[in-house]
């Protein structure tokens, strides 16, 4: 062979070369330039966004393989036989030489770390449940549920914001004829709730977990720009104006009572959502309870900034090319912007019941805190109250509402898997 | 799935969020009133034997704490002797950061200025 074969072969055999095999691969790299340039500069999520569009960009660079969705699509056909796999898949299983006993697919994570890339790896994480459970522990133990057992009405604020879910749910079905488990991984992000999303679509539509931990993390970041104006419109300068009374005082005892109370009632409800609801009010427990204070910061600093790390990649790595750019993935956006809006409009209209039922000595505003972003809807509503009254000081009341939103969404995300996990 | 469906699945799905936070809303407040009740009995025990001899101004401030039924859902009104509101803020917050406790997990009664006596 001679020197100028050898440097042709190179040649071909690198990502260069490859990069222009297809476009799609050019437009990734660019949508995760634009991405890292959000989270970096515009400071938008950026302990998350900017894990994520790393993976995307890493994950879109030719010749890489360091993640490969064929491998989870067979894991996902668990138990089917070969001849019925799609034509890709098939040829996927050929090229790659998999034999499988009696033609039936059996893909484990096992083989999976075996034969994928590093990213594959990592993913495992993902598809099982565990990176989003833990960052659930950290989320507890970093969570005061002092305002939401001070308020408990604070509960109805954060199951009114839910609505966004269901409404996001229903169009994706009427309007864009999503299959009902694709439209309910995109209804919860509603929820505000970037692990919750990621836990429920994981389960119930992988193929789509990319765009819509995307959007849910991109809306969050957005909430100071998505909420004010729907605040505005559904609420009169008066209601605004409520300045409302101080919170009582809650006990250690019930602070310590309330996780494990918590956790027995709502798991047993929905056994589906013990994974995330059980992690929460552990981490919680870990909190309030004064002897495990190296457990607690353990599961809001080290162990919450390595599972960040991996669920952030691995789910940017999702996002391969001929996958992600689709009209789906527009729609998803769209659903996504459109769930947040509703959500708002759900806990603000409660709230506006709750004023007139209390003879307006509840600020309405506080119900859009109801949707989970922690603690960014509750700053909001604290904006908002102190921009229509500037002796107003919302923030603790808002905080209730805010937290119940947690609770709310694992619960909503909880009644989704059990009615369409299958 | 049809749109019908759709819609049957959304009301259920809201309603369960609805009764399973509104059950736990009823179990916080059946928690909050046995746990008051349980700190009535506590504080009542030591009543029956008798006040304790305390120094003048913590006096003042248990009978200040026990003036008047305390607001619902509140933590009850800061009493302020000679001092501006503005002045009682800046006060709590610096408390709260000496302390190094969220100023939401304080209490407190009354906030009085201490006069020196100029004669000494």
């Amino acid at each position: 062979m001679s020197i100028l074969e050898t440097l042709g072969r190179l040649g071909q055999t690198s990502g260069f070369y490859m990069l222009f095999s297809d476009w799609r691969q050019i437009v990734m790299i660019i949508i995760a330039c634009v991405l890292l340039y959000l989270g970096l500069v515009k400071k938008f999520e950026p302990l998350l966004l900017v894990g994520i569009a790393f993976g995307m960009l890493l994950t879109n660079l030719p010749g890489s393989n360091m993640y490969h969705p064929e491998l989870w699509d067979l894991y996902i056909a668990n138990g089917t036989p070969v001849a019925e796999l799609t034509e890709e898949l098939q040829s996927y299983v050929a090229a790659h030489g998999y034999v499988f006993a009696n033609d039936i697919v059996h893909m484990s994570f096992t083989e999976i770390i075996h034969s994928g890339g590093l990213l594959d790896i990592l993913y495992i994480g993902v598809k099982s449940g565990l990176y989003p459970s833990l960052i659930f522990m950290g989320v507890g133990a970093m969570t005061d549920f002092g305002p939401l057992l001070a308020n408990p009405k604070s509960l109805l604020l954060g199951a009114a914001a839910q609505f966004g879910i269901f409404a996001a749910f229903l169009m994706a079905i009427g309007l864009f004829k999503f299959p009902a488990n694709v439209a309910a991984s995109i209804g919860i992000i509603g929820g505000a709730d970037g692990p919750t999303a990621i836990w429920l679509t994981s389960k119930l539509a992988p193929d789509y977990l990319a765009p819509i931990a995307i959007a849910a993390y991109s809306y969050m970041a957005l909430i100071p720009l998505i909420q004010p104006p729907v605040m505005r419109l559904l609420t009169t300068k008066k209601e605004r104006e409520i300045k409302m009374e101080q919170l009582r005082p809650v006990s250690k005892k019930q602070k310590v009572l309330f996780p494990i109370i918590v956790t027995i009632f709502v798991c047993l409800l929905l056994p589906s959502v013990a994974p995330l609801l059980g992690c929460l009010m552990l981490g919680n427990l870990f909190k309030e309870c004064g002897l495990t204070d190296r457990l607690s910061d353990t599961a809001q600093n080290a162990l919450m900034n390595i599972v960040t790390i991996f669920l952030s990649t691995s789910v940017g790595a999702t996002a391969v090319y001929y996958r992600f750019l689709t009209a789906q993935t527009l729609f998803i956006i769209v659903l996504g912007l459109i769930a947040f809006e509703f959500a708002t409009v759900g806990g603000l209209l409660l709230g506006k019941l709750m004023c007139k039922l209390s003879g307006g000595k509840i600020n309405p505003l506080i119900g859009s805190a109801g949707v989970s972003a922690v603690p960014m809807a509750a700053r909001v509503s604290q904006m908002e109250g102190a921009r229509a009254n500037p002796a107003n000081f919302l923030l603790m009341h808002a905080m209730g509402p805010n937290v119940a939103g947690v609770i709310g969404s694992a619960v909503a995300a909880g009644f989704l898997l059990a009615v369409f996990g299958g | 799935m049809s749109f019908v469906d759709a819609c049957l699945y959304s009301v259920a799905g809201l309603l369960v969020v609805f009764f399973a936070l509104f059950l736990l809303m009823i179990i916080i407040k059946l928690m909050t009133v046995f746990g008051d009740a349980a700190e009535k009995r506590q504080k009542a025990v030591p009543a029956a034997v008798g006040p304790i001899p305390a120094p003048e101004a913590a006096a003042e401030s248990f009978s200040l704490r026990q003036t008047g039924p305390m607001a619902p859902g509140s933590a009850g009104e800061l009493k302020l002797y000679d001092t501006e509101p503005r002045v009682a803020a800046m006060l709590m917050a610096i408390v709260a950061d000496e302390l190094k406790t969220p100023i939401n997990e304080l209490r407190f009664l009354s906030i009085k200025e201490i006069k020196e006596d100029t004669d000494k």
